[in-house]
């Protein structure tokens, strides 16, 4: 009973560590999805993005005495701005298109940089380097390793700092205002296309961030990592309800252990298969999600 | 102080405004008033810069506002309350208040102002941690107008104030307008309430499809026969 109790948290704990990176990533897509009602199909990449900046950085860091995972920084800077650059020069243009026109190029700006990276990198996938010493820490009787609760209290501290950036700044509440009624926010002196853009640069830097600790876990880099995440994480962003901020944190938790438990007590062979299927539920049941409100769109 | 010459505007190819012409000298409340799909709100639009016009002339204070980017229209001293009110549902009233002076830095002058709209409209006070979207009719078209005061802008711009309110909240709309007036503001006030918007105006514009078909002091175009007829129902 005793190590039955112990698997489970174990699992949780899997489970909330793979969570938490669907939920950094989720918040990207329901952040962009809140402001310009955008699904950024490239938002996924920028995780492969980040793991190829980290790579490189890696490397130069250590050769100046600085430790390895500032690589963070350098993720984050580039994917932030690859996000404000993929914005102007792809999406802005269509802003006043049909939503689908710019679904699509969200699709050809991801093909896009997947094959960029596979030129510059080969298809083939480049080891990650270690960030974290690999001895486990002991929490009573459960072994953890490093890796799992940095990406926990990382993704925590961050989910935090986000909601606090969006209640209580200026820019965070520019943004609430855009995302509810982008002509009334210009009336108030809002400048749209910086707020989009800080949406845009936000977003990119939190999958900069989940990228790096993704990868100290799977520590493989190929230009399709980000696609399969990058789905899941949409799927947890729709879980929770598109668009709304706690909603993508709370969908990638619920995401990461009911995959993690599915591995653990079911097989592991139909643990996407599920994510899949939670998807599929929520559309059939309640599409606007967890969090969402079921509101008509006003005329 | 606002002079709108010869504005041409379309949807498309929908000519929504033609050769529209209009002045407001400062002080004053003019009224435009018309139909639905007369075109008030599309002038208003692009007066504000939400809205770009196929051709004419959009002067504030001597500067031309077609060239002013529309986020920095307000910082001239050009407040707009739009039509539907449009105010921030999902944030809470002080929220609202406070987003109504994002150009403003300096966190006293905004409180100072929110203390001064609250003054004003002291049921905002009462709820000012609710959710905007909870509000009544009336109490959002205090807030979108007490947002629209906050940064201590020098015009107006207000469209169809009235709409989908009780006829003793027009009245105390209509009142505010007036009060707010009389402590300096210039309005532009846009309404289809045609018998309240002339009463409370200095001079007033109708429009009709697109075009300005008759203007003048608000008080003779309120006994004008034809506008009579037209507009107020008599």
């Amino acid at each position: 009973m005793m190590d039955q109790l112990l698997d489970l948290t174990r699992q949780l704990l899997n489970g909330l560590q793979v969570g938490s990176i669907y939920a950094l990533v989720a918040l990207g897509y329901t952040m962009v999805y809140g402001i310009v009602k955008l699904i950024n199909f490239a938002h996924g990449d920028f995780i492969m993005v980040g793991g190829y900046v980290s790579i490189v950085a890696i490397p130069m860091l250590v050769s100046n005495g600085l430790p390895a995972w500032l690589c963070v920084v350098a993720a984050v800077a580039v994917c932030s701005i690859i996000g404000v650059v993929s914005e102007r020069a792809a999406y802005k243009p269509l802003r006043e298109a049909p939503r689908i026109s710019a679904l699509i190029t969200a699709i050809g700006v991801s093909l896009f940089l997947q094959n960029l990276f596979m030129i510059i990198f080969t298809p083939n996938g480049m080891p990650f380097p270690n960030l974290f010493d690999k001895t486990p820490i002991i929490l009573g009787k459960i072994q953890v390793s490093k890796v799992t609760l940095i990406t926990i209290v990382v993704s925590i501290l961050l989910m935090v700092g986000l909601n606090l950036f969006v209640k209580r700044t200026r820019v965070g509440k520019a943004m609430r205002a855009v995302s509810e009624d982008a002509g009334a926010a210009r009336l108030m002196g809002i400048s749209v296309n910086a707020t989009i853009s800080a949406t845009f640069a936000i977003g990119s830097g939190l999958a900069a961030v989940a990228s790096v600790l993704y990868c100290s876990s799977y520590p493989l880099v190929d230009p399709n990592i980000g696609s399969m995440l990058g789905l899941k994480a949409f799927v947890a962003a729709v879980l929770g309800g598109i668009g709304i901020i706690p909603g993508a944190m709370l969908g990638g938790l619920a995401l990461g252990i009911a995959e993690s438990l599915t591995k653990a007590y079911i097989s592991s062979k139909v643990a996407d298969a599920v994510v899949f299927g939670i998807l599929v539920v929520v559309l059939l049941v309640k599409p606007s999600g967890i969090l969402g409100k079921n509101v008509g769109e006003k005329v | 102080m606002l002079t709108v010459n010869n504005l041409n505007v379309s949807y498309g190819s929908i000519h929504a405004v033609h050769d529209v012409s209009l002045k407001v000298k400062k002080g004053e409340i003019v009224s435009l008033i018309g139909a639905n799909g007369a075109g008030k709100t599309t002038i208003l639009h692009t007066i504000s810069g939400l809205k770009r016009p196929d051709s004419g002339e959009v002067t504030f204070n001597g500067e031309n506002l077609l060239k002013v980017e529309p986020h920095k229209i307000l910082s001239k001293g050009m407040a707009h309350v739009p039509e539907g009110r449009r105010i921030f549902a999902q944030l809470t009233v002080r929220e609202n208040l406070e987003l109504g002076a994002y150009i403003l830095k300096d966190k006293k002058q905004i409180e100072e102002n929110v203390q001064k709209v609250f003054e004003r409209f002291p049921r905002l006070r009462e709820r000012q941690k609710q959710f905007a979207g909870t509000l009544s009719g009336g109490e959002q078209q205090m807030l979108a107008t007490g947002r629209a005061l906050m940064t201590g802008a020098e015009i107006i711009l207000m469209d169809e104030p009235s709409m989908g309110l009780s006829p003793l909240l027009v009245k105390e709309i209509f009142h505010i307008i007036t009060e707010i007036n009389k402590q300096g503001m210039t309005v532009l006030l846009v309404e289809q309430n045609a018998r309240m918007a002339l009463s409370v105006a200095n001079r007033a514009y109708v429009l009709e499809t697109g075009r300005i078909v008759m203007s003048g002091e608000a008080g003779a175009l309120l006994e004008n026969a034809e506008v009579r007829k037209a507009y107020l129902g008599a």
